[in-house]
């Protein structure tokens, strides 16, 4: 078998952000589970604000690259070095709320300093919940919570918010405002972005690059021609959506 | 009174509206209303009123059981009589502060065997050992250590009473969601603020299930403890009535902890309900 992986380091990066230290730096990632290698030697660069997206199919090890990154992994076997900055946050795909806190104390968990109070009430107001830091989180929809934990996950500033498919559990919807949130909130923060999901049009509307990565190994990166706002007429789109297709091996009929 | 039931059906009903559609869809719900106080008396009223109906019948000699209106005339009686109070403030005060000690025990060994491997190495064992032993065999052994006083009585029914507090709180803390635990490492919890927001209150629920248990337990051991060197308490008047044969004392000794035990066991549960009451559960 031919190595199919692509050089996902200095060339690519370097475009963006030249010049400048990247806030990830993964070298040689492997994981392995028993026999089974979940991640093939990964190597990837991750740029002070950038957003990427990561798509691959079912079980290709999306969540375990994300986890290594989140130093969630310290029991799974494996090698290489990961460089992620100290100041780094998760949003899950449940929202991971603690259901006996009120809203407010889940968004200023493990925050510290005097003023966390008014960040945790100015991290609400921005998520479009101010005036509900007295609720349960049982109070709550499922959008409004996942919109909590995102106030969570942006509340200390992070210089990367690490997201394993946070909206794969809300309606179509819900989904687009959670997208439009989502940016209008990394505009303001600049956190570098690695968002996990399945879905290429997700991965196409937010991102600044989409990685693809299939049985461990990151097969694709393709830069995302356009800035945000993303102009969704953007006729280079289509080109770049099929080319993504292709690498997860779909092919596109329509 | 119209029942959760009845009202859901009406409102289904309506929903339907005018047109009789047939559905598949059944109404009733999969998980029983919740039944008020009320409810709750319907089963004890009904033995009860079984109970006067056989002793007016005949069929209960009152050598065998008392009438529930006799026990209840005696009560009154030795209420008015002064005999009844002492009495039971002399039980009460056995039983809770037997019930203090034993919470807080098992509260703090729960807690010291549920957050640290060397606490649960030394405590675990030792507590399923003594739960596999019986309260009431200990006596004889408290009695040897202790005497035959107040602090042997205290002694032995606060070790029955910490067992089910410490099962159910380390329960709590060993049940944990490992998810809770990954959310406290990403948002860099350190150990203090760990135990404080997330692993207590997760562990609550299930000390409060230990404590309901033993509310009513602290009375279970009192009654043969009251047998032994005691002038006093509710189980030394139905052991004395034992020997007269006036099974109506024995009756107001019964129904004394029957009130008893469901008065704490209400109390821990409006407890409960305040402390938890982010908890939306069946029968909530
Ligand atoms: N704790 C574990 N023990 C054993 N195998 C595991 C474990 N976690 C993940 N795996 C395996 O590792 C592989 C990659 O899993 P991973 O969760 O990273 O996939 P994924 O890309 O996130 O998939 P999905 O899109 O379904 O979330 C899968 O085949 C999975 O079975
Ligand atoms: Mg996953």
């Amino acid at each position: 078998m031919t190595d199919r992986r692509t050089m996902i380091d200095a060339d690519t990066t370097s475009r963006d952000s030249e010049r400048v230290t990247p806030v990830v730096q993964l070298r040689a990632v492997s994981r392995h589970y028993g026999e089974r290698t979940v991640l093939d030697r990964v190597d990837l660069d991750i740029g002070p604000g950038e957003f990427i997206a990561l798509i691959g199919r079912s079980g290709s090890g999306k969540s375990t690259l994300l986890r290594s990154m989140a130093r969630l992994d310290e029991d799974v076997a494996g090698s290489g070095t990961v460089g992620v900055p100290e100041n780094r946050s998760v949003l899950f795909q449940d929202s991971r709320l603690l259901p006996w806190q009120r809203v407010l104390a889940n968004v200023t968990l493990g925050l510290r300093g005097p003023d966390a109070r008014a960040s945790g009430l100015a991290a609400l107001a921005d998520v479009g919940l101010a005036g509900r830091e007295r609720a349960w989180p049982n109070a709550l929809s499922g959008g409004e919570q996942q919109r909590v934990a995102l106030a969570r996950a942006l509340v200390g500033e992070p210089d990367l918010l690490l997201a394993d498919e946070p909206f794969g559990a809300l309606d179509a919807l819900t989904r687009l405002r959670m997208h439009r949130l989502l940016l209008r909130l990394v505009a303001e923060h600049r956190p570098a972005v690695l968002l996990v999901t399945h879905d290429v049009d997700e991965a196409l509307a937010l991102a600044d690059r989409v990685l693809v990565i299939d049985s461990g190994v990151l097969l694709h990166d393709q830069p995302i021609p356009g800035g945000q706002p993303r102009d969704r007429a953007d006729p280079a789109l289509p080109r770049v959506r099929a080319d993504l297709l292709e690498a997860l091996g779909v092919t596109d009929d329509s | 009174m119209t029942s959760q039931l009845e009202r859901d059906e009406v409102r289904s009903r309506q929903r339907v509206g005018s047109a009789p559609t047939r559905s598949r869809i059944s109404t009733r719900r999969l998980v029983p209303a919740r039944l008020g106080p009320v409810g709750l008396l319907i089963g004890p009223l009904a033995l009860v009123g079984l109970w006067e109906l056989a002793a007016t019948a005949g069929w209960l000699a009152p050598r065998q059981l008392a009438a529930p209106s006799v026990a209840l005339r005696t009560g009154y009686q030795m209420l008015l009589d002064g005999e009844l109070l002492p009495h039971l403030a002399a039980s009460a005060q056995r039983a809770y502060l037997a019930l203090t000690f034993g919470v807080l025990g098992g509260t703090v060994l729960a807690l010291l065997s549920g957050l640290s491997r060397v606490g649960e190495a030394a405590i675990d064992g030792l507590v399923q050992v003594k739960r596999a032993i019986p309260t009431l065999a200990l006596i004889p052994l408290a009695i040897l250590w202790l005497g035959i006083g107040e602090t042997m009585k205290i002694v032995v029914i606060a070790s029955s009473v910490f067992v089910p507090v410490y099962i159910n709180t380390h329960a709590g803390l060993r049940g944990i969601d490992i998810r809770y635990v990954e959310l406290a490492r990403t948002t860099g919890l350190s150990r203090a603020e760990f135990i404080r927001r997330v692993a207590l209150p997760g562990a609550l629920p299930g000390f409060f299930t230990g404590l309901r248990l033993a509310v009513t337990m602290c009375w279970t051991a009192l009654v043969v403890l009251e047998q032994i060197n005691a002038t006093e308490g509710i189980g030394y008047i139905m052991t004395r009535a034992r020997d007269y044969g006036q099974t109506d004392i024995i009756v107001v000794g019964l129904v004394i902890y029957a009130v008893l035990g469901l008065l704490s066991d209400g109390l821990v549960r409006f407890a409960e309900r305040k402390s938890l009451s982010w908890r939306r559960t069946v029968g909530s």
